[in-house]
């Protein structure tokens, strides 16, 4: 019997565009309701569905400079960044970073990236986003520069709080550690990616500390997750490593995929990894952490093949991985699969 | 996004061009040395080197309103007139085919030796011509001065920027359907069976490690394909073997094509809407591309009875480029059923 069966889609105003991540959830328990993202060229397409699969809304979120009515940017990436106090819905794109309450309803902060007067052969964009412990938001930019955003608990008085200049390639993706578990202290608060496949590993705080600098093989990391100290990295070639993120102590490789992996997720309260890439296959693995043995076990679990599509967006939609939720490239629908 | 986009999309949408106006103009038997003049006079214009110079500059990709008329005033570029509805088909055909390819492409890297291969067709067309010849050979060492450096990041932005330009096309065309590439509802397949990108590894095996670095376990899957070891890479350089055939031409001599129509009211039903709001920078891409192409002689009416603007003296050939122009229908032909003028016009491309 398979592991886990297709549900009934949901339906979004635009089909999905190719970019790494492209599928953001927020799950809103006590409301019964979970939020999707997901992005098409200059428009964040948001849907809130109803646990009981009988209400849908939509909403459409514009790339644009407030103030500047003809100017519109591609966005590169929508994400939820759930902090302790509230939820924000972080939006990248080429002209800067914009951040919403949750349901998209109100825009309480804007910045602008530098962007030079004629276009330069370096393209300058926002890519990377993820929320990080008390009160941080950090985004990545495309000379390699992470923005630390301070986030009060409540209106729109946030501001930079430090620029990481650590990479030196644009940034794919950011993560922070989502264990989650009281009482088990993790030393490293977030991992950084870049297009060269280098991984930094930071600590947080009023001064953000790199603990861990891990070299890439020139290839693309696409999409990484920080779970229980390891490094979860996706890459261009369709392989994942697994890295021990204090030392960069190889764990295991994956030969994962026959294309590019375009997302990556990771089920804290059981240990399951979702991978997905453009070869049409998304797959479930189990990660084992052995502690006294500094070790860590990959199993794979299931294949879903979405036939003719190549995925841009996968990640689980509450913590155990239960259910699991896919976008494609040309695809205007969540597809989405729960357990058996 | 890529802001170095725009080069690789003008020179493989034109190459693509050239691949179907070739096979139109041997089909229907225009002269050797009249149609040797077209495209001649054609790639001469692609390759413009005021015109060039503007394309590879950094820039963000033109509209798809300000790139289709670009494309018009190329395929105007020669003695050949193309009436609206003829050349939406060939725009529909020369789109779609790239899009496959990009799409298809193992290696966002590899959109490059699609580029190279569209190249390397062009350079054939004009090999009797040097002085056409050396504009593309100077183009070729621009192609490999700007990308071979690029990371396989870099080149990745490049393609979702071009899947962006593609995205919601699903137009039906009949090469594909019948090569069984594209299914019935515009999608391409998506083979999870063949040769591996060069660079990646036939998916399937788990190697876990030790702190020391010793491998101690291996485990297998199930991949869920049917995947094979990955080819030679494909040269960058300029007279090499590409190894990828995508971007070769598609309706070469020694290919059967396809003459069945596919159904082109379907097809239109499937045309995205495209976005005709005034775009405030369209009309400053328009006005510098009408500079650069040079004041070519566009016909303002659409009708393609106006015969003025061509060279030709010899009433035989004139009958021939208005067969071009699509106003002739073959007895025994498959017309469509209407007998409007727009279906009639559509005979240019009909055998695609």
């Amino acid at each position: 019997i398979s592991m886990y069966h297709k549900e009934k889609s949901i339906q979004v105003k635009n089909s999905a565009s190719a970019l790494y991540n492209n599928l953001g959830v927020l799950r809103i328990a006590p409301r019964h309701l979970t939020y999707f993202t997901v992005v098409h060229a200059n428009v964040v397409n948001m849907v809130s569905a109803s646990w009981d699969g009988l209400n849908y809304s939509h909403r459409q979120l514009q790339s644009k400079e407030p103030n500047v009515a003809t100017s519109t940017s591609l966005i590169m990436q929508a994400a939820f960044c759930p902090l302790p106090s509230r939820d924000l819905l972080v939006v990248t794109s080429q002209k800067g970073i914009q951040m919403y309450e949750s349901d998209g309803s109100i825009m309480v902060y804007w910045h602008a990236l530098d962007t030079p007067e004629t276009p330069t052969a370096q393209a300058v964009f926002a890519r990377g986003i993820s929320a990080v412990r008390e009160s941080y938001i950090c985004v990545g930019v495309s000379s390699g520069a992470i923005l630390v955003f301070d986030v009060p608990i409540k209106g729109s008085n946030i501001t930079l709080s430090e620029v990481l200049k650590e990479h030196k390639e644009s940034i794919t993706d950011i993560a922070p550690e989502c264990s989650g578990q009281p009482g088990m202290e993790c030393i490293a608060d977030l991992v950084s990616a870049d297009d060269g496949g280098n991984l930094c590993v930071w600590k947080s705080g009023e001064d953000f500390q790199l603990l861990n600098n891990i070299p890439g093989f020139d290839m693309s990391c696409s999409s990484v997750k920080l779970w229980k100290g390891t490094v979860v990295a996706g890459y261009g070639t369709g392989q994942i490593h697994l890295y021990e993120a204090v030392t960069g102590i190889l764990h295991a490789e994956i030969n994962a995929h026959a294309r590019w992996i375009y997302s990556l997720d990771i089920a804290p309260f059981s240990g399951l990894l979702l991978s997905a890439a453009e070869d049409s296959l998304v797959r479930v693995w189990h990660l084992t952490m052995t502690p006294e043995t500094n070790s860590v076990e990959v199993a794979h679990l299931h294949n879903e093949c979405v036939t003719d599509t190549q995925i841009c967006g996968a990640k689980f939609c509450d913590g155990d991985g239960y259910a699991f939720a896919v976008t494609g490239y040309d695809l205007s629908e969540i597809i989405r699969y729960t357990q058996s | 996004m890529s802001s170095r986009t725009l080069p690789l999309l003008f020179i493989n949408l034109g190459g693509e061009m050239l691949y179907i106006l070739d096979q139109r103009l041997r089909a229907q038997n225009i002269p050797a040395d009249k149609a040797k003049k077209v495209m001649n006079d054609i790639i001469t214009t692609m390759f413009n080197k005021k015109f060039l110079e503007e394309l590879f500059k950094p820039q963000e990709l033109y509209s798809k309103k300000a790139l289709r008329t670009v494309f018009d005033r190329l395929a105007h570029a020669s003695i050949m007139r193309l009436n609206q509805a003829s050349m939406d088909k060939l725009y529909d055909l020369m789109t779609m085919a790239f899009k496959y390819q990009v799409l298809l492409c193992p290696r966002p890297k590899d959109i490059l030796l699609i580029s190279f291969n569209h190249m390397d067709a062009i350079k054939d067309f004009v090999k009797d011509t040097p002085s056409i010849l050396s504009q593309v050979d100077e183009t070729y060492q621009q192609l490999i001065e700007m990308y071979t450096t690029l990371c396989s990041g870099e080149f990745q932005l490049i393609r979702q920027t071009l899947l962006i330009f593609f995205q919601d096309m699903h137009i039906r065309v009949s090469i594909f359907l019948k090569d069984k590439v594209q299914n019935s509802n515009g999608r391409f397949v998506l083979p999870t069976s063949g040769p591996v990108p060069y660079g990646t590894q036939v998916p399937g095996l788990i190697r876990m490690f030790s702190c020391t670095g010793e491998e101690v376990t291996r485990l297998q899957f199930n991949n869920g394909g049917n995947y094979t070891a990955a080819l030679r890479e494909g040269s960058f350089e300029i007279f090499r073997d590409r190894v990828t055939k995508l971007g070769t031409n598609m309706y070469s001599v020694s290919r059967p094509v396809e003459t069945h129509m596919s159904g082109t009211s379907k097809n239109s039903a499937q045309h995205t809407k495209v976005n005709t709001a005034p775009n405030p920078l369209a009309k400053e891409e328009l006005n510098l591309l009408a500079k650069l192409m040079g004041g070519l002689e566009v016909p303002k009416s659409g009708n393609a009875d106006n015969v003025d603007n061509i060279v030709f003296q010899d009433q035989q050939v004139n009958a021939e480029l208005a067969k071009i122009m699509g106003e002739f229908t073959e007895s025994g032909e498959q017309s469509p059923s209407s007998s409007s003028k727009g279906d009639d016009l559509l005979a240019m491309m009909d055998g695609l």
